[in-house]
Parts: structure tokens; C-alpha cells; sequence
């Protein structure tokens, strides 16, 4: 037992401030109604409600309650894009992260490795223990970024955590697979993303909101990597054809098995 | 199944754009208030009404509150949700920080109502009286009684009420029969019970604050005679933690056709400890200060409820498929058209887009005013602020509510059959929206203040400071030439508004009735003037902001003028039937025998 807290105290209190990064992105709400720009390769942003990545705000939140619960340390928050990626960035500080780095372009390029190489270089030498991404952007939904970045950082990379503990040199996480669960042990500094399901973000507290205005943001020009990789088209998915109503009661029965098995084919 | 998106697009607007909000970063206290900073914190207000109130609405209708022995138990949900709300430090958003508010201008404070109240009503009732409560105590009370109960209200840990209707006495409070008898203590013993009690008794909090009137033994009659006492659920140790039950138990709770969320209790006090607020006697003027404000909130439910019917409707609208328009078939590859393109649901829609967008302009206007009047540093300022503020007022409460309540009906109306029934729960939205022209003073008490106390105060100074607002924007919109028709018509209703004071008050003076039987329609006629001017300084501002580059997409400038045009053409002529009828004065109300009816 009291070897037990010995070790509590010595991971809890002993080891050195934890830094984390957590690197997010600006994504249209879900929830509204696409339209396909007169350009034909990008979607139309006019009216377009925008917020941090869902799996990216369940990061920030993560870094946030490990911090919390080990008492030290801070987590700094990256953005790559317009000006206008500042308000996410500001959404984070206002949720408790400790400083922001906005690493300007015009525009997001599609390439993952573009914007891992510009991510790569702001992170190297920054002293981060831990780097941390969603598993995906809700948008473009590549999901490489962070696998890219962990690469080029020479740093272990654990994919899609749904848990994870960070102590002294090393961290654990669990991954869920199909059918089941694993749980990894790595060592740090490393690269890991996020899954669903290990927090939930907080909203922001008015304190927080008028904090973040007074918060530390960097703005860097992006070192983006070569592009060699672009959207040719974009198309919306078809509409859904109408249904067919074949009539009412018992006697159609015989005539709709007959379509779902060969018209339709599903029976 | 409705959805609700919180208007922040508009806010942004109205908060950096349409209105000079930059002037209160001059007011003390209010150092770091930036127009962005406001409009930050009504965008992650509405991303929290969003998903965190919103979701409990239709859940918390169908399940209702329960009372079994005097306890109260809300909604499932609601408790969770309660503490992240006061949690995020929203309860004490606009009080003063030396007893745990955040310091942030009365402004925000409407802003955030709208959106908390049209995402769900009820779970706005149980905070939404603590605001008013901390004001009163804060304006009125002792030092004592500000540091024992302030800070705890602030930040959520207890909620607080209103008691002052009793079964006999709703209107008119002179005649209530709750006593407080002077203790030698220095408390006072109340005992008497109080019906309708927003949030009387509930399980979110560990105590329940009660603002009580009262009347002390030596109280003059009627309404003069009238104290305020602060009345603990727990009393409350000099430590501040929790100590024995008082005599506060609830009877009973009602059972209502909207709001049924919220606890609307009976209160029994049994020779309950309590302590006098403010001076003996004069404890309506006290409660005055928590009315007006609530008066104001009740004026915002409204429009809450509104905005939410509207987007509901509106997505039902552009999905549905039924018939073909009229001008030709719209949809081609579909049985029907979508209902959108159906002239008389676009008139109704409009009507809702229209009276929303206008009213949220001129609650931000108000609220701006009211910074003004407690903040601005010269006295000229704040007198006239309070002046239009005091006009506005029972404008806001009783207009909106009246139009709120047409407005969540055109949802309803929208979606036919489909609206009346729960399952797309555009009926709760009327159900819940009803409330708003009863309580805290009917529309009609709302339209007797305006006619009786606001025009006459001064000799029509109130007015005429109003007025010379409305002047000042006719001749700057008047300059712009796209704007010459609309200016023309609020310049229209505008000297429609002025010769129907002249009006009523000439004839008020003679029989009281004349005034009485015309006030309603006078306030609806002023309702439509004031949102006149709203719309007219929303086109002027539109237009300069489109050709100078604002920081919205053209689109919303261009819907703005849009919408505008609508108000103008088919909304304000509404003006010359109302002041048709207030003109034919009140014979044929006051002619008709009695025994007829």
C-alpha cells in the first residue's frame, strides 16, 4: 500500500511539467447545408458555420484533464490556415490552453504532407512531451496528417486513442479495434491522435472567454511542404429517388416480395 | 423534430456593426469590453444553448415536474444541465464582481436570455430570476445581507424568486394579506402563503432565496403599505453553510398549458424568518427593480421562442412537398413542389423573419441604454438613457410577446397537421410562448404603464427624447437614396404615433376609460414604429457595410434589405388600422350595456 502512494506522489508531484501540443483545425459545422463551389473542387463557404474538428476539440479536452489531474504543466494549441483560424485558436485558449501558434497560409492545401512538413517544423525543438491530433478532420477526413508528422519528428505514433495516461518518460493508451480493445504502452516524447469517447469537450466559462483574449498568440508563416496532391472534382451525392407506393393491405404482399427479390434484389 | 440554431451571425451584427458597443469600454468596469469580445461571448452562449439546453426542451415538456410532500423534482436532465450552466459562470454574467459576478454590461446579459430562453424556457425559468434577485439585493439591501447571500447567487449554488401574487391579490398587490411581524432580533416573522411561484421550490440547488412582500402591522393600506423581506428556504450559519429548514414548505404545484419544465409553486411561509430589504413600506419600489429587468427578460422569451418556431418552420418548409405554386411547377423532378414556394408560407415566414431580426435590434438597443444609464459618466447621459429605457420597457415586454405568440402560431401553421401534433414540437413553442403576455404584468398593465405613467412623466419628456432619436435616423436614412420610400413610411407612422398621444391623452384626461380602452393598440401601434426605426437604421447600415466591406458575406447584407423591405410593405401599414381604430375612440366599448354581454 504505501509503495502504492509512493508512486502516486512520485509521478503526481515529482516529475516535471508536462508540455503538450495539440494541433486543431477549422472545419464548417456538420450540421449545415453544403453547396459545391463555382470552382467545382471545394465547397461553397458562404453562410457556413465554423468550429474546432470534432475529434480535435475531444484532444484539446484530453490534454486538458491530463494536465489537471498531473497539477503541472501546459498545453499550447497550433493552427494552420487563413486569419481566420485565430477564432478557433481563441476557442481553445478559452477552454484552457495556455498559449496558441498560428502558422498563417492563404489557403488549407489538401495535401496532408504539406501541412505536416509545416507542422513538423514548428514543432521540432519546441520541447512538447506530447503532440496530439484527432484521429481525423471532420471535413477532408484524410486522417494523415498526424501519422505524417510523427514521421518526420522521428517520435512514436499510437492512432485513434480512446484512453490515455501520461507518467514519467511513458504513456498508455487504448486503442478500439474491431471486436474488441488493445492497450499500448509507449514511450515520450511521441505523436498520438484521438478517438471519440475520451472526453467530452468542455464549454468555455465566461472567465475563460475574457482569458483567452489576454493570451499569448504566435503568428508564423506556414513552412508548408511541397503540394502534390489536389481535388480534381467534387460531387454531392445523388438525391434519393421517391418511393413507390404499390397499394394497401394483404393482396400487394405477393407483388412486393416479387420487386425485392428482383428488381430490388434484397431478398 | 425542431432544431435550434442560435442567431450569432445576427449578433455579430448587431454587436460590432449596427450599434456603437465600442462606447462602453469607456464606462468603468467595463475597461476590457470590446465589440468583439461581446460577440465571442454570444457565440459560445449560443453554442451552448445549442447543445446543451435545446436537447432537454422537448423532453422536459413531456415529462413535466412532479411534487409528492412538499418536494419538487425537475426534469431529467435539468440538474446536469443547471450546474454547467451556472458552472460556465453565466448566473452572474452582468453583476457586480465585488460579490462574484463576472462585471460584464447588462447588454450581454439580454443577449444571452434570448438564447437561453428560446432553447428551453423552462430551464431559463430557475436562474432567471437570481439575476434580478442579486440587483435588488445589490440596490436595496444591507451590506449584511449582500455578502451572506450575493456571491452564492452569483455563481449558482442557490436560486432565488419573486413572491408577491396571492390568490386574491395578481394585479393589483395593495391588497395582499401576507404578514411580517417585527422580531426582537431585528428579523421579521412572515407568514402568509403566495401562489404562482416561478421556481418556488425544485431540486437543482441546496437553498431557494425568496423575495417576499409583506405587510408590517402599522402598514398603511393598498399599495404604500407594502415591505420586501428576503426569506431563506435554510437559514443560513454566519459561516455561510446551511443550517435549519425555515418556515418556507410548498403546497402544491400548478399544472399549466406551457412552461411545464418549470415549477410554478404554491409557497406557504409559517412564521418564516426574514429580513427586511430596503425601507419599511416602500418594498413595491424595491420590487420594481426586479420587475422592470424581468419585464424586459419576459419581452426576450418572446422573441426566443419566436427565432426558434421561424428556423423550425423554415427547415420543415423547404422539405415538405405539397401542390404546385401557383406561378408554375418550381420542382419538376417531384410529385409536388416544396411548400417554400408556396406565396402565403413565405408571407408567414417573412412575417416571423421580419418581427425577429427587428425586435433583436431593438432589445440590443435597449439593453445598450440601460449600460448607459448606470454606467456613462455624465449625468445628461444617463438621464436620458433612463428616460428611453423606462418607455421601452413595458414596449418590449408586451409587444414582443403579443407578436411572439402570432409568430410561434405561423410556425405551428406552417407545418399543418404536423405542427399541431407534439412529435415536431412546433405546439410547445405556442404552448410555452402564451405564458409571456400574462405574467409579469399582463400586456394590458404593460400598455396602462405606457399610456398612464411613461407619456405623461415629465410632460412627455420620454417621448419627446424618443422621438427626436427616431428624427435623427429619418434624416440620415432620408440622405441615402434607396432609402427615400422607407423613410417615408416610418416618418408616416411616426407623426401616426404623435397625433395618436395627442389623442389619447386629450381624451384620457376627460374619462380615464377613453385612455384605457385605446392603450393596447396605442402600444401596438409604437411597437411597430419602434421596430420601424430598427429596420430603417439596419437598411442605412446594411448599405454602408456592403459597399465598404463589413465583416459579413454580402448575401447577409443583401437578406438584411431584404427582409427590411418586407417590414415596410407588408408589416408596418399595420400602423393606419391601428390608428383608425384609436382615432374612432372608445364609445362603442364603453357604450355597450353591460348586461348584453
Amino acid at each position: 500500500m504505501g509503495g502504492t502512494i509512493f508512486l502516486v506522489n512520485f509521478f503526481t508531484m515529482g516529475a516535471a511539467p508536462v508540455k503538450i501540443a495539440v494541433c486543431i483545425k477549422r472545419v464548417p459545422e456538420m450540421d449545415g447545408a453544403f453547396k459545391i463551389a463555382a470552382s467545382g473542387t471545394a465547397v461553397d463557404e458562404t453562410g457556413l458555420k465554423w468550429d474546432i474538428s470534432d475529434f480535435d476539440g475531444y484532444a484539446v479536452e484530453a490534454a486538458l484533464q491530463m494536465t489537471e489531474k498531473l497539477g503541472a504543466g501546459e498545453v499550447h494549441v497550433i493552427s494552420l490556415g487563413p486569419d481566420v483560424v485565430q477564432e478557433t485558436l481563441r476557442k481553445a485558449l478559452s477552454m484552457g490552453c495556455a498559449r496558441a501558434t498560428h502558422l498563417k497560409c492563404d489557403v488549407v492545401p489538401f495535401d496532408p504532407f504539406a501541412i505536416a512538413s509545416a507542422l513538423a517544423a514548428e514543432l521540432q525543438g519546441g520541447g512538447y512531451d506530447l503532440v496530439m491530433f484527432g484521429k481525423m478532420s471532420i471535413d477532408s477526413a484524410n486522417g494523415a496528417v498526424g501519422l505524417m508528422v510523427a514521421d518526420l519528428l522521428g517520435m512514436p505514433m499510437v492512432h485513434g486513442c480512446s484512453k490515455l495516461d501520461i507518467a514519467a518518460g511513458a504513456g498508455t493508451a487504448r486503442r478500439e479495434i474491431e471486436g474488441g480493445g488493445e492497450l499500448v504502452r509507449f514511450s515520450l516524447p511521441a505523436v498520438v491522435s484521438i478517438d471519440e469517447g475520451i472526453a467530452r469537450p468542455r464549454y468555455p466559462s465566461l472567465k475563460g472567454i475574457m482569458a483567452a483574449k489576454k493570451k499569448p498568440m504566435d503568428v508564423k508563416p506556414a513552412q508548408l511542404g511541397p503540394v502534390r496532391l489536389t481535388v480534381q472534382k467534387m460531387d454531392l451525392p445523388a438525391a434519393r429517388a421517391a418511393g413507390r407506393i404499390l397499394g394497401e393491405g394483404a393482396a400487394v404482399v405477393p407483388e412486393l416480395v416479387r420487386l425485392l427479390q428482383q428488381e430490388a434484389k434484397v431478398i | 423534430m425542431p432544431t435550434y440554431r442560435a442567431p450569432i451571425t445576427d449578433y455579430r451584427f448587431l454587436l460590432t456593426e449596427l450599434f456603437d458597443t465600442s462606447r462602453l469600454s469607456a464606462y468603468a468596469g467595463y475597461e476590457e469590453v470590446t465589440p468583439d469580445l461581446l460577440a465571442s461571448v454570444a457565440e459560445e452562449a449560443g453554442k451552448l444553448c445549442e447543445d446543451l439546453l435545446f436537447p432537454l426542451n422537448m423532453s422536459g415538456d413531456a415529462e413535466g415536474c412532479t411534487w409528492e410532500n412538499g418536494v419538487v423534482r425537475t426534469p431529467k436532465g435539468f440538474k446536469e444541465a443547471y450546474k454547467a450552466y451556472a458552472g460556465g459562470g453565466w448566473i452572474g454574467l452582468a453583476g457586480d464582481p465585488a460579490y462574484g459576478g463576472q462585471g460584464l454590461p447588462a447588454l450581454l446579459r439580454y443577449v444571452v436570455d434570448e438564447m437561453v430562453c428560446g432553447s428551453n424556457l423552462s430551464l431559463a425559468m430557475y436562474p432567471g430570476l437570481t439575476q434580478g434577485a442579486f440587483e435588488t439585493i445589490h440596490l436595496h439591501g444591507s451590506e449584511e445581507l449582500k455578502t451572506k447571500y450575493m456571491p452564492k447567487l452569483a455563481s449558482g449554488e442557490w436560486t432565488a424568486t419573486m413572491c408577491l401574487t396571492e390568490a386574491h391579490a395578481g394585479t393589483d398587490l395593495g391588497m395582499i394579506r401576507t404578514r411580517a411581524e417585527p422580531m426582537d432580533d431585528g428579523s421579521a416573522s412572515v407568514s402568509g402563503t403566495k401562489i404562482f411561484i416561478t421556481a418556488g421550490e425544485h431540486d437543482l440547488t441546496d437553498n431557494i432565496i425568496h423575495l417576499v412582500l409583506a405587510k408590517l402591522p402599522d402598514a398603511p393600506a393598498g399599495s404604500r403599505g407594502i415591505s420586501m423581506f428576503l426569506v431563506p428556504k435554510f437559514l443560513v450559519n454566519p459561516d455561510g453553510s446551511l443550517g435549519t429548514r425555515n418556515g418556507v414548505t410548498c403546497g402544491s404545484i400548478e399544472h399549466k398549458m406551457g412552461i411545464k419544465g418549470s415549477a410554478t409553486c404554491v409557497i406557504n411561509f409559517d412564521n418564516a424568518k426574514g429580513w427586511l430589504v430596503g425601507e419599511a413600506h416602500k418594498g413595491l419600489r424595491a420590487m420594481f427593480t426586479m420587475m422592470n429587468g424581468a419585464r424586459l427578460g419576459v419581452g426576450l422569451q418572446g422573441l426566443g421562442l419566436a427565432d426558434a418556431s421561424y428556423h423550425s418552420a423554415v427547415a420543415y418548409a423547404r422539405d415538405r412537398v405539397q401542390g404546385r405554386s401557383l406561378s408554375g411547377v418550381k420542382n419538376p423532378d417531384g410529385p409536388a413542389d416544396q411548400i417554400i414556394h408556396h406565396a402565403d408560407i413565405r408571407r408567414g415566414l417573412l412575417f416571423m423573419r421580419a418581427f425577429t431580426e427587428g425586435a433583436r435590434a431593438l432589445s440590443v438597443f435597449c439593453g445598450l441604454h440601460i449600460d448607459d444609464e448606470f454606467r456613462a459618466p455624465d449625468a445628461p447621459t444617463r438621464e436620458a438613457a433612463a428616460d428611453l429605457v423606462a418607455l421601452l420597457t413595458p414596449v418590449i415586454k408586451a409587444f414582443f410577446t403579443d407578436l411572439a405568440f402570432e409568430s410561434t402560431n405561423i410556425g405551428l401553421q406552417t407545418l399543418g397537421g404536423h405542427g399541431y401534433i407534439r412529435e415536431y414540437g412546433m405546439e410547445q413553442f405556442v404552448r410555452d410562448a402564451r405564458i409571456g403576455q400574462i405574467y409579469e404584468g399582463t400586456n394590458h398593465i404593460q400598455a396602462l404603464d405606457l399610456v398612464g405613467r411613461k407619456l405623461p412623466e415629465g410632460g412627455g419628456r420620454l417621448l419627446k427624447r424618443y422621438a427626436a432619436l427616431v428624427a435623427e435616423e429619418l434624416a440620415a436614412s432620408g440622405q441615402v437614396p434607396q432609402l427615400s420610400a422607407f423613410a417615408t413610411t416610418v416618418g408616416g407612422a411616426a407623426k401616426q404615433l404623435q397625433d395618436a398621444t395627442m389623442l389619447i391623452m386629450q381624451r384620457g384626461m376627460a374619462n380615464g376609460d377613453e385612455a384605457g380602452g385605446a392603450a393596447s393598440e396605442y402600444l401596438r401601434l409604437f411597437g411597430y414604429v419602434a421596430l420601424g426605426h430598427m429596420w430603417l437604421r439596419t437598411c442605412r447600415v446594411a448599405l454602408e457595410k456592403k459597399a465598404s466591406g463589413g465583416s459579413l458575406d454580402a448575401s447577409f447584407y443583401d437578406t438584411k434589405l431584404a427582409t427590411a423591405r418586407f417590414y415596410f410593405e407588408r408589416m408596418m401599414p399595420m400602423t393606419h388600422s391601428l390608428f383608425a381604430s384609436i382615432s374612432a375612440g372608445s364609445g362603442a366599448i364603453l357604450d355597450f350595456p353591460k348586461e348584453q354581454f
